[in-house]
């Protein structure tokens, strides 16, 4: 073959192939209006006040399309199928409580995106703004609303991108004063001192006395419900194999996700709830892997995400182990309850 | 076929043992090299386009937390190193089968990239990477051995520092085209998966059409290349020697999440930098990689190698020190990226001397997988000694080990460590 066909060869397949990128390009780009359009049969959705200081409301990340597409929305608690109040901030993950939000949002840089954190008040006015140090994934307000927190997924390694860590923050919603993160805590594993090189923190949920609150810790291929104390600055094993714990409202159980053997490596996670007191654990009737912090409605119920048609939809399931999982609202994630 | 000069290098360099061909000492790099190169770059753009948004896509697309596929990831590490030897052994079965066996090393990761778009869970997004790890630990070894037999034996430390600077180039663009499309739509992981199949596609055209190598070309000088000859080659005392080497520095060589870590805690990088770490590491790598290689012609492979683990040491030292100037990470990261051009190609380099031809592929399949899994076992001590003394206390142990393992390297240095360069 001559250098001459050679590169004609070359020529024509870049030609193609630049093509057929052009194309996939321009049909993404393209979806911009699609979903910029109300979707058949979804949800009705307009713009309006949300506050966070209504009783009987419930709130989450609407992600049906149409205009209000990844916005803070709130529906009527008793019905949450029912007509969406857009409040036009747009967070990847939220929560709220007592009249305090924390929305986690991404910051659309021109060569790759950052995220930040904002302190909401009780009318989604933004107190205060926070770098976020990686891609963001769960929120937690306290009872009170004085404290909250978040966690990160952090890549450092650009020859082995799906190397993660995690950090979680927490921080003050009144001095803004911030813990960037928990590994500067102590911990005490088993009654002993423990440091490790490779721990990682993530799912905080707060106690209603603005002191204690739970987390997971994650150290040699092993996770552990932690109580972290944030004046004392310590952290406390209690109990292992427990993610993404979330504490009830009278802060005497924790429902989570626990690994469990047997289940395919990529769907490991059946939802639990463990006794504080007993430290007995109940498998929750959803059959289904949940990879979510999930939310407790009242004391009875707890509300969770997965994925869905339009990327996630939200289900509940009464704690005790008993009845059967419902979904309550189709494109949604990130529910709250601050009433 | 395509390059007719480094057909006649190719026997000008059998078995390391022919000094210079007069008038060719300066010549410029072969052009298979830069065909390699140009594939790898292509390439590189393409997988690092998926790297750079696969977290961002598990997290906010799929609503998937990407801890799990981490713990996965480490296996599929171990398999790809051992699929090395194979290709290393492929490639080398029948002579001449490199091209080939790096094309479909090339090939099977091309194909992985429309596979994503069909894989919505965990499960086939692993099994998916892993397929495309597969393709990388089969190309490996037989590019490498590719660009050592189509160059002259005292040109091998500049090709390999010029495809090196290539391959790395191509990483660096990947990010910036993925987050351009990314911008240039809405949720457009679909189409970043798109464009970085067509262009993985378009790097195996142009292997297949630009770097010539085929079916029974060459016959090999030497041993006949069978799997006991494979084994073997740890009996020749060169190759034995580097591999011990490569193996023993690669056991005190820190990870470069380690590095990035320690550099954020010591020398207080903010947070929102971290991401952007590995970066300065990769400038400082393509800057330095043909420069370096040059050197390592010049005044011989091993020293430049054997410096290279100076730098790291240096840039440990640096990390250990209380002094934290605004400049520091720049050096450290500087020192970091000097450290991979001294060594990642200078080390094919030299191992290329101490291989016959006909086994050059699974002869750099071997040094390279000695080197990785001491890596792997060197980041399992690092973090025990992190948790048992802290993270001064580790890297102190670190450097004293690198120290160690450099000065024993010294004394075992490769007889033909100079890389034939005596002309």
């Amino acid at each position: 073959m001559t250098t001459r066909s050679r590169i004609l060869i070359l020529v024509s397949a870049v030609a193609v192939l630049g093509a057929i990128g052009l194309a996939s390009v321009l049909h993404a780009s393209a979806r911009a209006d699609r979903r910029n359009h109300v979707q058949a049969g979804g949800p009705r959705v307009t713009p309006g006040t949300v506050a966070l200081s209504g009783h009987g409301q419930m709130l989450f990340r609407n992600m049906a399309w149409g205009p209000h597409r990844d916005e803070v929305v709130s529906v009527p608690a008793g019905d949450p199928s029912g007509a969406r109040t857009a409040s036009g901030v747009k967070c990847l993950r939220f929560y709220a409580a007592s009249g305090t939000g924390v929305c986690l949002q991404a910051v659309h840089g021109p060569v790759s995106d950052t995220y930040r954190a904002l302190v909401l008040d009780s009318r989604l006015r933004t107190v205060r703004r926070y770098d976020v140090p990686g891609i963001p994934s769960r929120a937690r307000v306290s009872p009170t609303g004085h404290f909250a927190a978040w966690t990160a997924f952090v890549g450092g390694d650009s020859y082995a991108g799906t190397d993660f860590s995690t950090r979680a923050a927490i921080v003050d919603t009144r001095s803004g004063e911030l813990i960037p993160s928990l590994e500067d805590f102590r911990i005490v594993k088993d009654g002993h001192p423990y440091h490790a090189a490779d721990v990682n923190f993530w799912g905080v949920t707060f106690a209603a006395d603005d002191r204690t609150f739970y987390a997971t810790l994650a150290t040699g291929g092993s996770t552990y419900l932690v109580r972290g104390d944030l004046r004392a600055r310590t952290l406390t094993t209690l109990h292992a194999n427990v993610e993404c714990p979330s504490l009830s409202p009278d802060g005497t159980r924790i429902a989570y996700k626990k690994r469990v053997k047997g289940l395919p490596k990529d769907a490991p996670w059946h939802l639990y709830v463990l006794d504080l007191r007993t430290m007995r654990e109940t498998p929750l009737a959803e059959k289904r892997s949940v990879d979510d912090q999930v939310v407790w409605r009242d004391g009875r119920t707890v509300v969770y995400a997965l994925a869905g048609d339009y990327g996630a939809d939200l289900y509940t399931v009464p704690a005790d182990g008993s009845g059967v999982p419902r979904r309550i609202a189709s494109a949604a994630l990130s529910a709250a309850f601050p009433g | 076929m395509y390059v007719a000069d480094s057909r006649a290098n190719l026997a000008a360099s059998a078995d390391g043992a022919v000094r210079s061909v007069t008038g060719r000492r300066r010549a410029a790099v072969a052009p298979a090299v830069f065909a390699l190169g140009a594939v790898s770059l292509i390439t590189d753009v393409s997988s690092e386009m998926v790297t750079a948004v696969l977290p961002l896509y598990l997290v906010t697309g799929l609503g998937l937390s990407p801890l799990g596929f981490g713990l996965l990831d480490g296996v599929y590490n171990g398999f790809s190193a051992l699929v090395r030897l194979v290709g290393g052994h492929l490639a080398d079965r029948g002579g001449g089968r490199h091209k080939w066996v790096a094309g479909f090393g090339y090939a099977v990761s091309a194909v992985c990239k429309p596979l994503l778009l069909v894989a919505h869970s965990l499960t086939p997004i692993g099994l998916v990477l892993a397929a495309d790890r597969t393709g990388k630990g089969l190309r490996t070894a037989p590019r490498d051995a590719l660009i050592s037999l189509s160059s002259t034996a005292e040109g091998r430390g500049r090709a390999f520092g010029v495809h090196r600077a290539m391959d790395t180039a191509g990483a660096l663009l990947g990010p910036l085209v993925a987050f351009l499309i990314l911008r240039a739509t809405v949720d457009g992981y679909d189409a970043v998966f798109t464009v970085s199949f067509c262009v993985a596609v378009v790097g195996v055209v142009v292997l297949v059409l630009f770097v010539p190598g085929g079916r029974g070309e060459r016959v090999p000088a030497g041993e006949r290349p069978t799997l006991s000859a494979a084994v073997r080659l740890l009996g020749r005392r060169d190759l034995r020697r580097i591999t011990v080497c490569a193996l023993l520095l690669g056991l005190a060589t820190v990870s470069d999440s380690f590095v990035y870590l320690l550099l954020q805690r010591r020398l207080g990088v903010p947070d929102r930098w971290f991401a952007l770490l590995p970066l300065g590491t990769a400038a400082s790598f393509l800057l330095l990689a043909v420069p370096l290689g040059r050197l390592a012609d010049r005044v011989g492979r091993w020293a430049v190698f054997l410096a290279g683990h100076g730098a790291l040491l240096v840039a440990y030292a640096l990390l250990l020190t209380s002094w934290h100037g605004g400049g520091l990470p720049y050096v450290v990261l500087a020192l970091h990226g000097a450290f991979y051009a001294a060594t990642d190609g200078v080390l094919m380099a030299v191992a290329s001397d101490g291989v016959p031809e006909a086994l050059r592929s699974s002869g750099l399949a071997l040094v390279q997988t000695g080197q990785a899994m001491a890596r792997f076992a060197c980041s399992l001590l690092f973090g025990a000694a992190w948790t048992v003394w802290g993270d001064r206390a580790a890297l102190s142990g670190a450097a004293v080990a690198l120290v160690g393992c450099a000065l024993f390297s010294v004394t075992l240095r490769p007889k033909n460590a100079k890389g034939a360069v005596a002309a």
